[in-house]
């Protein structure tokens, strides 16, 4: 780059650089690429990141593994409970726990989807908002409110919920969080085709969507995409179907897949997967068994707080879980799942204490930048937020 | 002659007031209130003087006393002089244009005749697209000037945009030219008293020059030379305080302009539908002549500014439904398909008023 004093202008280039970001309104955050501009037209693409940098990766080496749990919510902030749950399933897997009681497993379900569907209305919002659609992001922004409530009701927080837990969940649901959660499930079908409405069938938005970003099926693999851009260049491919994890094959549910891989096809996934989830949480519902809301081992979970008063070994177990953690035996585990962006999976080592000796994030954001940036070569600067929009990306979980 | 210096001087302030003083600040409120309808939002309600909100209204003043207290930033390395300039040109002709636009008809008050129009111009549209192309070394300036990258993609845009657009909107009007064959506005106006409106007899031509003049005026879905989402803001990025405001103004004045410009051409101007001039003067006959000569006035340009009201609101509905195009589609759309049609729409008034 031969950048001189003067500025980007005056090179021995024909190109214009253009740097875009980390202060740009459409870069989702403080993402910044560089882009080789001849004329209206990108040349090149080199992104830049590291700009959200909080080192949570390195930061949960010191952590026991239930504080690590509030830190896995910071990064995927729009989806936070898929990342509670990657990480508790990971761990999971190391203390050895088979099986959990149903009601967690449901409870979890629905905190998973509730989180994809808010996530996927923020991706919405902002990608119609980055092609000029203001009122789609409002009204997205709309529904969303209605989740964090719910979230709030539930956990006594609206984004980071810190709800999924290591054998469980944190709380059992009240009857009228259910009942909340159900007049969200009536209410979303009607709201999601009012977006489509404003945006499926509107000519300038097919012209701007179409045909822009393509990816093809062996592009989308050789990128190491995942999630619905993966689905949308036709791959069918969903960690819920293929492995199922926290009882995920007993419900029914599509997997929606395009086959173009264009930024039209991505947005009639993510669209459609907003319905299925809305099924998902529908049957989690109407199915949602009694009993108890995590396991009962208490060298795991907290015991009942009412026990701690009349047993001495809740008490023990209690003094033992708030100062000590819980201790993880030795090894390594991946569970991949399936988040609102694509893959998502901690890579754990485990050194035998209460603390992971090495956590890898597994971001699917992350793993699509570089595929997105070779998306922008020969595309319009307009074309280049579109792209952005589609891949939905979250820094959070990109400079981790 | 002093009298007639004294009338021209009444309407010059009576425009100056109503676009200035009353459209583009209130248009500021009205844009808000109105997309927060739409978006199922309050909108603004937060400024107050001792309480009262008056729904909002006191946002204009907050917003002038903002933009007049604001730093005004020149940005190290931008050419001054120019970007001091820029502003002044873009906003200067979205007012001059109003001199030759009629609000009114002619009227006898008091053994004198007066006509509402500024400057009544035999070429009025001519003038109209004439001052209005000026605006665009306004933009293309502030953008060169400010020595940023997104402002010179920001300014290229814009005057490609605006000079394609002038071209279509040029073509578009003429097949209302011809039928009324004149392109004087006032004679245009008039000539809708009785006879049929414009976009009864120009169908094609009233939706082609409706598009072509929201490009002009860069809104969406045309709005890609200040396109905020990709653009950062266009070619009026490095502006702030009253040199944005400026451009801000300008941008509001046009939507008038365009609301009148419409009204005039295709929209009765300042008519009531089956309603002549006549029958209205008569009804208000027991006024006396003088009276209800001032009464007939008022209804009319209260008629005109309605409509224009009508047109802005419609701007704004389509401001806040659709997406953005893009760039090379913005100019395939103005050259492949308004321009073919404009000039096919000229051929096919042309063949019709030569048959009947």
């Amino acid at each position: 780059m031969g950048v001189t004093e003067q500025g980007l202008l005056e090179r021995d280039k024909d190109t214009m650089t253009l740097n875009m970001g980390p202060q740009h309104p459409s870069t989702h955050g403080v993402f910044r690429v560089l882009l080789e501009m001849d004329g209206e037209i990108v040349r090149s693409a080199e992104p830049d990141i590291g700009f959200l940098h909080t080192g949570i990766e390195k930061t949960a080496e010191n952590k026991r593994y239930v504080h690590c749990i509030p830190m896995t919510d910071r990064l995927d902030y729009l989806s936070p409970p898929q990342n509670n749950l990657a990480f508790c399933l990971t761990a999971e897997r190391l203390l050895g726990l088979q099986e959990l009681p149903a009601r967690a497993d449901y409870l979890r379900v629905i905190m998973c989807e509730l989180g994809r569907i808010g996530s996927h209305l923020v991706w919405l919002g902002t990608h119609a908002l980055d092609i000029g659609a203001m009122t789609v992001f409002l009204y997205a922004w709309r529904e969303r409110e209605m989740i964090l409530d719910l979230n709030e009701m539930i956990s006594g927080v609206r984004m980071m919920t810190s709800y999924i837990r290591i054998g469980g969940v944190a709380k059992d649901a009240t009857p009228q969080w259910l009942d909340g959660v159900r007049k969200f499930v009536d209410h979303v079908p009607g709201k999601i085709d009012e977006y489509e409405s404003l945006l499926t069938n509107n000519p300038i938005w097919l012209d701007r969507t179409r045909g822009i970003g393509t990816m093809t099926k062996e592009e989308a693999l050789n990128w190491s995409m995942s999630g619905p851009v993966l689905r949308a260049s036709g791959i069918d491919w969903d960690w819920r179907k293929k492995r199922p994890y926290s009882r995920y094959d007993e419900f029914k549910f599509d997997v929606p897949t395009q086959d173009h891989g264009d930024v039209y096809d991505r947005y009639l996934v993510r669209v459609e997967e907003m319905r299925q989830s809305r099924e998902i949480i529908k049957q989690a519902l109407d199915n949602l068994p009694d009993g108890p809301y995590k396991i009962e081992d208490n060298k795991i979970s907290l015991p009942p707080r009412d026990t701690l008063h009349t047993s001495m070994e809740s008490l023990i177990h209690h003094f033992k879980l708030v100062s000590d953690g819980v201790k993880v035996p030795k090894g390594s585990a991946y569970v991949p799942t399936e988040g609102a962006r694509g893959e998502v999976g901690f890579y754990i080592v485990s050194d035998g204490s209460n603390t992971p000796y090495r956590m890898k994030l597994r971001a699917p954001s992350f793993m699509g930048i570089p595929g997105m940036c070779q998306m922008m070569e020969g595309a319009f600067i307009a074309d280049v937020v579109a792209i952005i929009g589609s891949i939905d990306i979250v820094m959070g979980e990109v400079d981790r | 002659m002093w009298i007639d210096l004294a009338i021209t001087m009444v309407k010059i302030l009576f425009i100056l007031t109503i676009t200035v003083g009353f459209f583009a600040p209130v248009l500021t409120w009205v844009e808000r209130k109105q997309s927060a309808i739409m978006q199922d939002r309050i909108g603004a309600n937060r400024a107050d003087i001792l309480g009262f909100t008056a729904l909002g209204l006191f946002h204009i003043i907050a917003d002038a006393l903002k933009m007049f207290t604001k730093e005004d930033f020149i940005p190290q390395g931008a050419n001054r002089a120019l970007h001091t300039l820029s502003p002044i040109i873009a906003l200067v002709p979205a007012i001059v244009t109003f001199a030759v636009v009629p609000f009114g008809g002619q009227y006898m008050l008091w053994g004198k005749e007066v006509s509402l129009v500024i400057s009544d111009l035999d070429v009025g549209i001519l003038f109209v697209f004439a001052i209005s192309s000026i605006a665009t070394y306004g933009y293309v300036v502030a953008g060169w000037s400010s020595n940023n990258n997104w402002s010179l993609l920001g300014a290229m845009r814009t005057a490609s945009q605006m000079i394609s657009y002038e071209v279509a909107m040029g073509l578009t009007i003429i097949g209302v030219l011809m039928v009324y064959g004149s392109m004087q506005l006032t004679e245009i106006g008039a000539a809708q008293e009785t006879g049929y409106w414009g976009f009864i007899l120009q169908p094609v031509g009233f939706v082609m020059f409706f598009t072509a003049a929201i490009a002009e005026n860069k809104r969406v879905p045309f709005d890609a030379p200040e396109a905020e989402s990709e653009l950062v803001a266009g070619y009026f990025t490095e502006y702030s305080g009253l040199k944005f405001g400026m451009f801000f103004m300008a941008e509001f004045i046009e939507m008038v302009t365009i609301g009148a410009i419409m009204t005039i051409l295709f929209f009765g101007a300042w008519h009531i539908p089956f309603l002549p001039t006549a029958t209205l003067l008569s009804m208000f006959d027991f006024l006396g002549d003088d009276f209800s000569n001032l009464v007939v006035m008022l209804i009319h340009v209260g008629v005109f500014f309605g409509k224009v009201t009508f047109f802005i609101f419609v701007q704004m509905i389509i401001r806040w439904t659709l997406p953005r195009f893009r760039y090379d589609q913005i100019m395939k759309l103005g050259w492949k398909v308004l321009l073919p049609l404009s000039l096919l729409n000229i051929v096919g008034t042309g063949i019709v008023i030569l048959l009947f």
